[in-house]
């Protein structure tokens, strides 16, 4: 499994040339179900949740095969599925400028300003 | 970044037990390794359907009947899990299928036993889910977050199958003479091979250290063992079975059961091919596979071509 | 007949095909062409179980309410007479478990073997459409009980019935392979669709009750439903008109012995028994 070698990032989920699927097997991708991501809603009014994945050979079948897979215990009312290579992700590398910069802005937060106890309703 | 320091934010993350997720960068060994351990894994959920699956049109009422499809059922749905989970890896399903079609990866040798009787059910679940569950808990904690996630869902739905597991032996164990036989005799030939599920002793497991430094792992093969045989020794006296051990004693000072020594030639016997049903086992895998793929690829092409055909319509109206 | 014994074997003839037609899905397990269709056919045979179990713990219901000498008349078993002369109530696993074939009354299309997708495909088609518009029916029963197992079972079939449309669909219009392989599955199921509607002494009176439903009724819109899948999934309908029947009065093709020989081993083997 060499093909694994000398790669610093992976790309998103399913972009085989990206992750550095299995070059040099007798594998054929081209026979094989597409994956998809899918997204429950547990009860009406929460937002729907990524919950895993699966393969199907088209978007019903996904909705159906989810169902199937991720509802047997009553874990959702409502399904989203979207084909995993469709999902673009921010790069990990970047996490530093990306989320960093949000840190210090403490003043966003409700608990940053000092009020007497006696106010209520605020 | 440089590799180097690539390895260092790497090796800070698994210390300060911060997941590793899908996209951040990870030494190849990494990687290789839990594809291994995961693929593995989800094998043996998916040839663990067929030992159980077994008994489906034989239980011997409806409502066991519907309880072991249910379980079986969640064995295929753990085993979905599992692929998934390997699949941000950057391997495929069918990859890992190759890979287990042609013996290339393995799965847990438990399941190359037979089940010869329907006390075997009850002995799996409570034995051989028993010491899954041991395994499973700790790597919800893994260091792999796809993976850990997997484990999460993983366990939640196995708590049902140990505890139906012990029913099905503690219905047998309170009932008649024949079936007291029943539930002894499947306790007989389970209980070994599932002390064995835990793998080669510490000091002959090459992987385990590594593993333990990833945090891919985090209690050792021999460690998992004995807090297996604690607990499940008192579960058998407390429905008058006994375990199959004459060594068996309870040693005071280390707090912990003294055990018999395993046979590890059998279980590098069966891990090497030779158990009773692993000819069989992957053969039916295999015929699944093969008779099925004309199914799916009916399913694609049909895709396909509604979608052109969907596409053509648009055109058409367009024009 | 009269009704009590007619509305006990109607109630056994729902049973039975809801049984062993779960019972045939439930043979997939484990060997299904792609995991996520062995998980769903599984959910398919679980719900047929759970609707054989309501209408066989009805069945006992009934049953144990009989007179003695009604009793000894129902079943020929010499296990379920046992129980009857010691006096026993039967439930839902006597039923399934004890009652030879020429007891069972379900309809033969259900105790056809899996064969490949496109046989299991087909046979569950055929069943899904006519679950999907009996039990619409079968809501109104004057009986509540089976009025309520229809209620519930009709929200499965609703499902099941997206489900085997679907792969009829996929499969008939797919590859060329795919294709020939459903059109002749469709072919040989055929002749096992017509039992469907057949009125067998217990439906008839059941339908003159109030408490069953009129399967004449059904058949248009059974062919209506077919007609329009089996054109979209330009395959073609067959054109024989000779029918299989028996089922429903207790003659079966041999396949249901087989079926039974595993379904009961243990009840047999080991009869009295707690599990």
């Amino acid at each position: 499994m060499n093909q694994f070698i000398n790669k610093n990032l992976y790309g998103d989920y399913g972009d085989k040339e990206q992750a550095g699927g299995a070059e040099g097997s007798n594998h054929n991708a081209a026979a094989e179900w597409p994956l998809w991501e899918v997204f429950i809603r547990s009860k009406a009014g929460l937002d729907h949740k990524h919950v895993g994945s699966l393969h199907a050979a088209d978007a019903e079948m996904a909705i159906e095969n989810a169902r199937d897979v991720y509802t047997r215990r009553l874990e959702g009312i409502s399904i989203w599925v979207v084909e995993s290579k469709y999902i673009h992700a921010s790069d990990p590398a970047t996490a530093d400028s990306m989320y960093e910069p949000a840190n210090d802005k403490v003043y966003r937060h409700p608990t940053f300003y000092n009020l007497p106890d006696e106010l209520t309703h605020m | 970044m440089t590799v180097h320091s690539f390895q260092q934010h790497f090796d800070e993350k698994i210390d300060n037990d911060v997941a590793i997720e899908p996209r951040d960068w990870m030494p190849d060994d990494y990687r290789k390794t839990l594809i291994r351990q995961i693929s593995q894994h989800a094998h043996s959920e998916i040839v663990g359907m067929l030992p159980e699956g077994n008994w489906i049109t034989r239980a011997p009422s409806l409502r066991r009947k519907a309880v072991l499809l249910a379980k079986v059922q969640d064995e295929g749905g753990h085993g979905l899990y599992l692929y998934s989970a390997a699949e941000t890896l950057g391997i495929t399903r069918d990859e890992m299928y190759d890979q287990l079609h042609t013996g290339k990866a393995k799965y847990s040798s438990i399941f190359n036993y037979p089940t010869l009787t329907w006390a075997d059910m009850g002995a799996i679940g409570w034995l051989v889910d028993g010491a899954a569950i041991m395994n499973q808990v700790p790597l919800c904690r893994t260091s792999y977050g796809p993976y850990a996630r997997a484990m999460v869902r993983v366990c939640k739905e196995e708590s049902f199958h140990q505890r139906q597991g012990y029913e099905i032996m503690m219905a047998l164990a309170n009932g008649t003479d024949v079936q007291k036989k029943l539930a002894q005799d499947a306790l007989n030939r389970w209980w070994w091979p599932s002390i064995m599920m835990f793998g080669p002793p510490d000091d002959n497991s090459p992987n385990t250290a590594q593993s333990m430094r990833w945090r891919i792992k985090r209690f050792t093969n021999d460690e998992l063992r004995q807090k297996f045989i604690d607990v499940t020794v008192e579960q058998a006296k407390l429905i008058g079975l006994t375990v199959p051990d004459p060594d068996l004693k309870w040693n005071e000072e280390r707090g912990h059961y003294d055990y018999g020594a395993i046979d590890w030639t059998e279980f590098w016997d069966v891990v090497k091919g030779n158990g009773p049903c692993n000819k069989e086992r992957l053969e039916t895998r295999k015929k699944a596979w093969e008779e099925g793929a004309w199914v799916r690829d009916a399913a694609l092409a049909y895709s396909k071509k509604r979608k052109a055909r969907k596409e053509n319509k648009k055109d058409n109206l367009a024009a | 007949m009269n009704e009590s014994t007619s509305q006990l074997i109607y109630t056994l003839q729902l049973a039975d095909n809801a049984l062993i037609l779960g019972h045939r899905i439930s043979e997939w397990c484990g060997h299904g062409p792609v995991l996520e269709q062995d998980i769903a056919l599984t959910n398919t045979a679980l719900d047929h179980l759970g609707q054989a179990r309501s209408f066989y713990q009805h069945a006992a219901e009934q049953f144990n309410l009989m007179p003695v000498e009604v009793k000894k008349q129902q079943f020929v078993s010499p296990a379920l007479q046992q129980k009857i002369d010691k006096g026993e109530s039967l439930d839902e696993d006597d039923l399934a478990y004890l009652r030879d074939g020429w007891d069972f009354r379900n309809v033969l299309l259900v105790e056809q073997p899996n064969k490949d997708w496109a046989y299991t495909v087909v046979r569950s088609f055929f069943a899904d459409v006519f679950n999907f518009y009996f039990y619409k029916e079968l809501q109104k029963s004057k009986d509540a009980a089976l009025a309520a197992i229809a209620e519930k079972s009709l929200k499965e079939v609703t499902y099941h019935l997206r489900w085997s449309s679907e792969w009829m669909i996929r499969l008939g219009d797919g590859t060329e392979e795919s294709h020939e392989r459903m059109q002749t599955a469709l072919n040989e199921r055929w002749a096992y669709s017509g039992e469907l509607f057949e009125m067998s002494a217990a439906d008839k009176a059941m339908a003159e009750a109030g408490i069953g439903v009129d399967v004449a009724t059904i058949k248009p819109l059974w062919d209506a439903h077919v007609d329009g899948i089996l054109q979209e999934a330009t395959l073609e309908k067959p054109a024989n008109k000779w029918m299989q029947s028996g089922g429903k009065d207790g003659r079966h093709s041999e396949h249901l012995g087989y079926i039974l020989a595993e379904l009961q081993f243990m009840q047999r083997a080991y009869p009295n028994m707690e599990w």
